[in-house]
C-alpha cells in the first residue's frame, strides 16, 4: 500500500509539471489556435479527470482535488510573493497578510450574500471604487510638489481613504436595504435570488476582494518601501503579525461578530470550482507576464538589479516599488479570495506568520525571478509535502505536521548553501520565456542596415 | 579654439555655486563652485576622498546639498529626485561599473527609454496594437543605438557576462541612452590598460560630437585628463584648489603640492 | 591663491521639502493622542498606572537583554539574527529541565549540608542560569559557524533567509515530543517568588493572599531582572571599552576589511559576538521563564521582534541605546495591554518600527548619515 501510494504520487506530481509544461508550451505557441486549444484542453483535462469516473473513481478524487484548489491558490500568493522579492528585490513577509485580507474579506461579501444582506457587496465594491478615486486624486496632487516627505504624503492618502471607506460606507448600505426589498438575495425570493446572480456576485467578491488588499497594500507599502530591505522585511513581517492579532479580534475589535474572531468562519459558500481557480489562477500568470515582459517589467526588474543605477537612468524607483508591491498584493488578494470559497472555513489559524513563511519558502525554492519555477514550485510543494509527506509522516506517528516544519527548514537551509538560485534557476517554459528569437532577427537586420548605409 | 570660444559665452550648461555637503561633522564638500559651458570637455581631479564623487552624486540628486546651488540649463534642480534629474537630460556613469549584471545587453539599453515608453501597464497586461508598436520601435531603437557601439552583436547576452571593456561601453551607452545634454562620467578609464586608455580618448571625443554633449568626467589618470579635458577644476579636503587649462593646472604648485606631487612620488 | 580653510559653518539650511507640516501634523496628531492617553489615565488612577509602569519596566529589562545581542550582532555583520529569539526560548527550557529534571538548584545543599538556605538558593540560581547561558552559547556559536559563515559573502538577503530557516528549524524541532514538545509548560521556578505591595509602606504580601486594592505589587523577581539587566548594561560598556577584544568588535563594525588588515580575526570577532549576546538572551530566557512561569517552543518569537524594534528604536549597533529603546518598548507595551487592549500589544511594536524608520532612521543614539560609497 505504501510503495503503491508512493508510487502514484510521484506519478502525480511528474504528471503535473509535464501538464505545466504543456499548458505553457501551448500559450507561447505563435498560433492562435494553439493558444485558445491548448487553455480549453488543459482545463478540460483536469476537469475530465475531476468528474468522469473511471471505474467507481474519479482520477483524482477529493483529496486531489483538495491539493489541486490548494496549489492554484498558493501558485498566486507565491507569483505575487516572486514579484515583490523576485523580481523587484524587496523582501516582503507581509504577502501572508494580504493574502489573509483578501479570504477574509471575500468571504464575507458571499457570506452576507448567501444570509440575504448584500451590504458586504456594495460597501466593498464602492469602497474600492472610492478608494481608486483617491489614490488617483492625492497622487496627482502630490506630483505638484517637489520633495514631498513620504509621511506626509501618507497622511493624506490616509485621510482620503478613511473618507472612502465612510462614505462608501454610507452609501453602500442604504443601497443594500433598498436593493434587498426590491431585488431579493439569495435568502429572499427576486430576480437576484439565482445560481447565476450567485456566480456573478461570488465573481465581483473575488475581484473586489483582491483590489481591496491591494489598496491596503497601496496604503501600507508606502511609507513602509522606503525603510530599506530588512528593514522592510521586518515590517511587512509586523504586518502579517497585526493582520492575525486582527483576525483573532475581528468579533471583539473589529465589528464582524460572522467572523467569529479566534474561532473561526464558518459557513462560507464552497462556491471555487476548478473553471474559477483555472481562470484566476491563468489571468494572474498572463498579467503578471505580460508585465514582466514590457518597459514597466525591465523597470521593475532595474530596481532589483542596482536602485541607484536604476535612479539614474530615469526611473522613479518608489513607484516602481510601490507598483510591484501593490500588484503582488492583489495577486494574493485573489488567491485568498478563491481559497476561502474552496475552504469553506476561514480561521485565523491559517494566517499565522509562522505558515506565512510558505510562499517565501516556495520562491526560493522555484528560484528568484523564475515564474515557472514559482508555478512549478507551488504544485510541487503542495503535492508533495501537503499530499504524500502529509500522509507517509501520518504512518510514523501523530507527529506529523511538526516533522514536516522540522523539514522545510532543512531543506532551505541547504538550499540556500548550496544552489541558492533556487531549483529551477531563472528557467523559464514556453510562454513565460523572453523573446530572444524576435530580438536576434533585429539585429541582424539592423546590422545589415547598419553595414549597407 | 574659435567655436569653444563662441560657445564659452554662451549660458552655461551646468552651474553651481556654494556647493556645501556636511556629513554630520565632516565636511565632504565645501563652498564649491563650477560653470560649465555648452559643448566643453571638463574635468574635475583632485586626490582619493576629494569629495569629486560627492558632488556629482548632488549633481544627480542622490544626495541632497546641505547648501548651494545648481542650475541645470538655466533651471534650479536642488531637491528633484534624481529620476527627475536624468529626465531633464543630466546622465551619469559609475566609479564601479553598475550595469544591471543579469539582464540582457539590450535590456539594459531599453531600461533607459522607460520614461518614454509610450504605453500603460494596461496596454502592457492586454497586449494591444499600441503596445506592440511601441515596443518594437523601442527596440529597434536601442539596436540602432546599440550598433553605434557596436554591441548590437551581443545584444542577448546577458550583461554580467560581458569583458570589462565591454561592461564599460555599454554603461556609456546605457546612460546615452537617456538622451543626456550633460554627461558626468565617474572615472572612465579605471582599470584600463593604456591602450584602452587611447581608444577611450578618442571613443569620448567620439560621443561629443555625435551626440552634441557637454562632458565632466572624473579621472584619476593625468593622461586621460590632461589629454582630453579642455578645462579643469581640482579639488582637495571638499574644496576648490586651483582651476585651469591642462597647461595651467600641471604648472600650479598647489595643485604639485596636494595632487601630482603625491601622484608623482606614488609612481616613482 | 591660498586659502585659509574655514570652520564647517554651524547653519544647515537643507532645501525645504514642501508639504512636509501635514506629516508632522499628522505626528503630532499621533503623539497627543498617547499623551492624551498616558496622561489622563495617570490623573484617573495614579495607583493602577504604576502598575502597568512596573509591569512594563519588568517587560522593558528582558527585551533590554536580549535586544544587545540583536544590536551588536546587526552592527557588526549586518544580520537580523532572527534566531536570537529562540536562543532565548532554548535558554528557558535549559534552565527548566536544569531545575525540573536535575535538580541542579539544589547542588549546594547536597554538596553542603550545613549551608544556609539563603545562600544556597543564591548559588543553585546562579548555576542554574550560568548553565543555560553557556548552551546557549554553544548553541548560538554552533548555528554561527554552521549557517551564518558560509554565507558572509552572500546577499544579505541570502543570510536573512538563512536565518529565518535556522530559527523554524529551534521552533519546530524543539515542539517535537522528545526534544521539548508543543505544549505549554508550567515552568518550576529555582527560588519562591515573594512579592510585596506598597501601600503606607511596603509589605510582603503571604501566600494566598491577595493585594489590597490600590496598591502596587511587585515581586522578587522584578528586582532580580532589573538588578541583572543594569548589570549586563556594564559589564558590556566595560567589555567594549576597555577590552582587547571589545575594541576589536568596534573595529570590525565600523569596517571589517581594514580590521582585517590591521591583524583582527574577524571570523572570532564576530564568533566572539554571537557568544556575548546569545549568553545573555539565554540568562533573559532563565528570567523570563521564572517571571512569567509558562514556557513553549515558540515563545521566543515574538520578543525577540520586539527587543529587534527596541534595538532598532534604540539606533541600531548602540548598547545604551537597545537598552533605553528596550525601556521605552516595554513601557509602551504594558500601557497598551493596560488601556488600549491586549491583542494589540503586538501592534504597538511594528507601529513603533515603522514611524521610527521613517522619522529617524538611526535611532534615539544612532549615527548620523555616512557616506557611501
Amino acid at each position: 500500500m505504501e510503495i503503491g501510494f508512493l508510487l502514484i504520487s510521484i506519478i502525480k506530481i511528474v504528471a503535473i509539471i509535464a501538464y505545466l509544461y504543456g499548458l505553457f508550451w501551448a500559450m507561447g505557441h505563435s498560433s492562435k489556435w494553439v493558444k485558445i486549444g491548448g487553455v480549453v484542453l488543459g482545463f478540460a483535462i483536469i476537469q475530465a479527470a475531476l468528474s468522469v469516473p473511471i471505474g467507481g473513481s474519479t482520477i483524482l478524487n477529493n483529496f486531489d482535488s483538495g491539493l489541486l484548489f490548494q496549489a492554484c491558490t498558493m501558485a498566486m500568493v507565491a507569483l505575487g510573493l516572486n514579484l515583490i522579492y523576485g523580481f523587484n528585490g524587496q523582501f516582503s513577509l507581509g504577502q501572508w497578510g494580504f493574502y489573509g485580507i483578501g479570504a477574509y474579506t471575500a468571504a464575507d461579501i458571499t457570506f452576507r450574500w448567501v444570509n440575504g444582506d448584500a451590504s458586504g457587496l456594495f460597501v466593498v465594491g464602492i469602497g474600492v471604487i472610492l478608494g481608486g478615486i483617491v489614490i488617483w486624486l492625492v497622487g496627482g496632487f502630490l506630483r505638484k510638489y517637489r520633495r514631498v516627505p513620504v509621511l506626509s504624503s501618507f497622511t493624506l492618502y490616509l485621510v482620503g481613504s478613511i473618507i472612502a471607506g465612510a462614505v462608501a460606507l454610507f452609501i453602500g448600505k442604504s443601497i443594500a436595504q433598498g436593493l434587498v426589498g426590491m431585488l431579493g438575495t439569495a435568502a429572499s425570493p427576486g430576480p437576484l435570488n439565482s445560481p447565476i446572480a450567485m456566480q456573478i456576485v461570488f465573481f465581483l467578491a473575488i475581484v473586489f476582494a483582491g483590489i481591496f488588499a491591494a489598496e491596503i497594500s497601496f496604503l501600507f507599502g508606502l511609507p513602509v518601501l522606503s525603510l530599506g530591505s530588512d528593514y522592510f522585511g521586518i515590517a511587512t513581517l509586523g504586518f502579517t503579525i497585526v493582520v492575525n492579532v486582527l483576525m483573532v479580534n475581528s468579533d471583539t475589535i473589529l465589528p464582524f461578530p460572522e467572523m467569529k474572531g479566534g474561532r473561526g468562519m464558518i459557513g462560507i459558500p464552497k462556491l471555487t470550482t476548478w473553471f474559477w481557480a483555472f481562470l484566476f489562477l491563468l489571468a494572474v500568470i498572463v498579467i503578471m507576464r505580460n508585465i514582466i515582459r514590457s518597459s514597466h517589467g525591465r523597470a521593475i526588474l532595474s530596481v532589483r538589479e542596482d536602485e541607484t543605477a536604476a535612479r539614474a537612468m530615469g526611473i522613479d524607483i518608489a513607484s516602481t516599488k510601490l507598483f510591484a508591491f501593490v500588484l503582488g498584493s492583489l495577486f494574493a488578494g485573489l488567491g485568498g479570495a478563491v481559497y476561502a470559497h474552496y475552504i469553506g472555513f476561514l480561521s485565523p489559524g491559517t494566517f499565522t506568520f509562522l505558515v506565512g513563511f510558505n510562499p517565501m519558502i516556495i520562491v526560493v525554492f522555484g528560484g528568484l525571478g523564475s515564474m515557472t519555477g514559482t508555478v512549478a514550485a507551488s504544485f510541487g510543494w503542495i503535492f508533495f509535502l501537503e499530499g504524500l509527506l502529509r500522509v507517509l509522516l501520518s504512518q510514523m506517528g501523530t507527529e506529523a505536521p511538526t516533522w514536516r516544519f522540522v523539514l522545510y527548514p532543512i531543506a532551505l537551509l541547504l538550499l540556500m548553501l548550496l544552489r541558492p538560485q533556487g531549483l529551477l534557476g531563472n528557467i523559464e517554459w514556453g510562454f513565460l520565456k523572453v523573446a530572444l528569437v524576435k530580438r536576434t532577427e533585429l539585429a541582424q537586420e539592423a546590422s545589415e542596415t547598419a553595414a549597407s548605409g | 579654439m574659435s567655436t569653444s570660444e563662441v560657445k564659452k559665452n554662451s549660458s552655461p550648461v551646468l552651474r553651481i555655486e556654494g556647493l556645501n555637503k556636511y556629513f554630520g561633522g565632516l565636511r565632504a564638500v565645501n563652498d564649491f563652485s563650477l560653470e560649465i559651458p555648452e559643448g566643453r570637455i571638463y574635468g574635475l581631479i583632485g586626490p582619493n576622498g576629494a569629495g569629486k564623487t560627492t558632488v556629482f552624486n548632488m549633481v544627480t540628486g542622490l544626495y541632497h546639498p546641505s547648501s548651494g546651488e545648481i542650475d541645470f540649463m538655466g533651471e534650479n534642480i536642488v531637491g528633484l529626485e534624481p529620476h527627475e534629474i536624468t529626465r531633464m537630460g543630466i546622465g551619469r556613469t559609475f566609479q564601479n561599473i553598475r550595469i544591471f549584471p543579469n539582464l540582457s545587453v539590450l535590456d539594459n539599453v531599453c531600461i533607459a527609454y522607460h520614461p518614454h515608453a509610450g504605453y500603460g501597464v494596461f496596454d502592457a497586461v492586454f497586449r494591444n496594437p499600441k503596445f506592440g508598436e511601441k515596443e518594437k520601435e523601442l527596440t529597434e531603437r536601442a539596436l540602432d543605438f546599440l550598433s553605434i557601439f557596436k554591441l548590437d552583436s551581443i545584444c542577448n547576452e546577458t550583461a554580467k557576462n560581458l569583458p570589462y571593456g565591454e561592461q564599460r561601453r555599454l554603461e556609456i551607452a546605457r546612460a546615452l541612452a537617456t538622451n543626456p545634454k550633460l554627461l558626468l562620467l565617474d572615472e572612465p578609464a579605471a582599470g584600463m590598460n593604456p591602450g584602452e586608455i587611447v581608444r577611450l580618448m578618442e571613443y569620448i571625443h567620439f560621443i561629443r560630437e555625435r551626440f552634441d554633449l557637454t562632458i565632466l568626467l572624473i579621472e584619476h589618470q593625468m593622461r586621460v585628463v590632461m589629454g582630453i579635458c579642455e578645462w579643469i577644476t581640482v579639488m582637495d579636503f571638499g574644496e576648490v584648489i586651483a582651476r585651469g587649462t591642462p597647461k595651467d593646472i600641471q604648472t600650479n604648485p598647489r595643485v604639485i603640492e596636494a595632487y601630482l606631487g603625491k601622484e608623482a612620488s606614488h609612481v616613482a | 591663491m591660498q586659502k585659509v580653510s574655514s570652520q564647517p559653518s554651524p547653519v544647515i539650511h537643507e532645501p525645504k521639502a514642501s508639504l512636509a507640516w501635514i506629516g508632522q501634523l499628522f505626528l503630532v496628531a499621533v503623539a497627543l493622542l498617547a499623551l492624551y492617553l498616558v496622561v489622563s489615565n495617570l490623573i484617573k488612577n495614579p495607583i493602577l498606572f504604576t502598575q502597568f509602569v512596573v509591569s512594563g519596566l519588568q517587560l522593558g529589562f528582558v527585551y533590554a537583554m536580549i535586544a544587545l545581542g540583536y544590536t551588536m550582532v546587526y552592527g557588526i555583520v549586518k544580520l537580523i539574527n532572527f534566531a536570537h529569539g529562540d536562543v532565548f526560548m532554548v535558554g528557558a527550557f535549559v534552565s527548566f529541565y536544569a531545575v525540573s529534571r536535575f535538580n541542579l538548584h539544589k547542588w549546594p545543599e547536597t554538596a553542603f549540608p550545613g549551608i544556609s538556605e539563603g545562600l544556597a538558593v543564591v548559588i543553585g540560581s546562579i548555576t542554574v542560569m550560568l548553565l543555560s547561558m553557556i548552551v546557549c552559547v554553544m548553541m548560538a556559536v554552533t548555528i554561527e559557524r554552521v549557517a551564518y559563515k558560509p554565507l558572509r559573502d552572500a546577499p544579505r538577503i541570502a543570510a536573512l533567509i538563512t536565518a529565518i530557516g535556522v530559527s523554524f528549524f529551534l521552533e519546530f524541532f524543539g515542539a517535537l515530543n522528545f526534544v521539548f514538545s508543543p505544549r505549554f509548560i508550567p515552568y518550576d521556578r529555582p527560588f519562591e517568588v515573594v512579592a510585596w505591595y506598597i501601600k503606607d509602606g511596603i509589605h510582603r504580601i503571604t501566600e494566598g493572599q491577595a493585594p489590597p486594592d490600590n496598591s502596587v505589587t511587585f515581586s522578587n523577581i522584578f528586582i532580580i531582572i532589573v538588578l541583572a539587566s543594569i548589570l549586563v548594561q556594564f559589564f558590556l560598556q566595560f567589555l567594549v571599552r576597555s577590552t582587547k577584544i571589545g575594541i576589536a568588535m568596534r573595529a570590525t563594525s565600523f569596517d571589517k576589511p581594514a580590521a582585517r588588515l590591521m591583524g583582527i580575526e574577524v571570523d572570532r570577532v564576530i564568533s566572539f559576538t554571537f557568544a556575548v549576546g546569545a549568553a545573555f538572551a539565554g540568562l533573559g530566557g532563565v528570567l523570563y521563564a521564572i517571571a512569567y512561569s509558562s514556557i513553549y517552543t515558540q515563545l521566543g518569537i515574538l520578543p525577540g521582534l520586539k527587543a529587534f524594534v527596541a534595538a532598532v528604536l534604540g539606533g541600531i549597533g548602540s548598547i545604551p541605546g537597545a537598552f533605553v529603546g528596550a525601556l521605552i518598548m516595554g513601557q509602551a507595551e504594558a500601557l497598551t495591554m493596560g488601556y488600549i487592549s491586549t491583542p494589540m500589544r503586538d501592534a504597538v511594536a511594528f507601529t513603533i518600527l515603522i514611524i521610527v524608520l521613517l522619522v529617524r532612521p538611526t535611532g534615539i543614539f544612532g549615527e548620523p548619515e555616512k557616506e557611501k560609497a
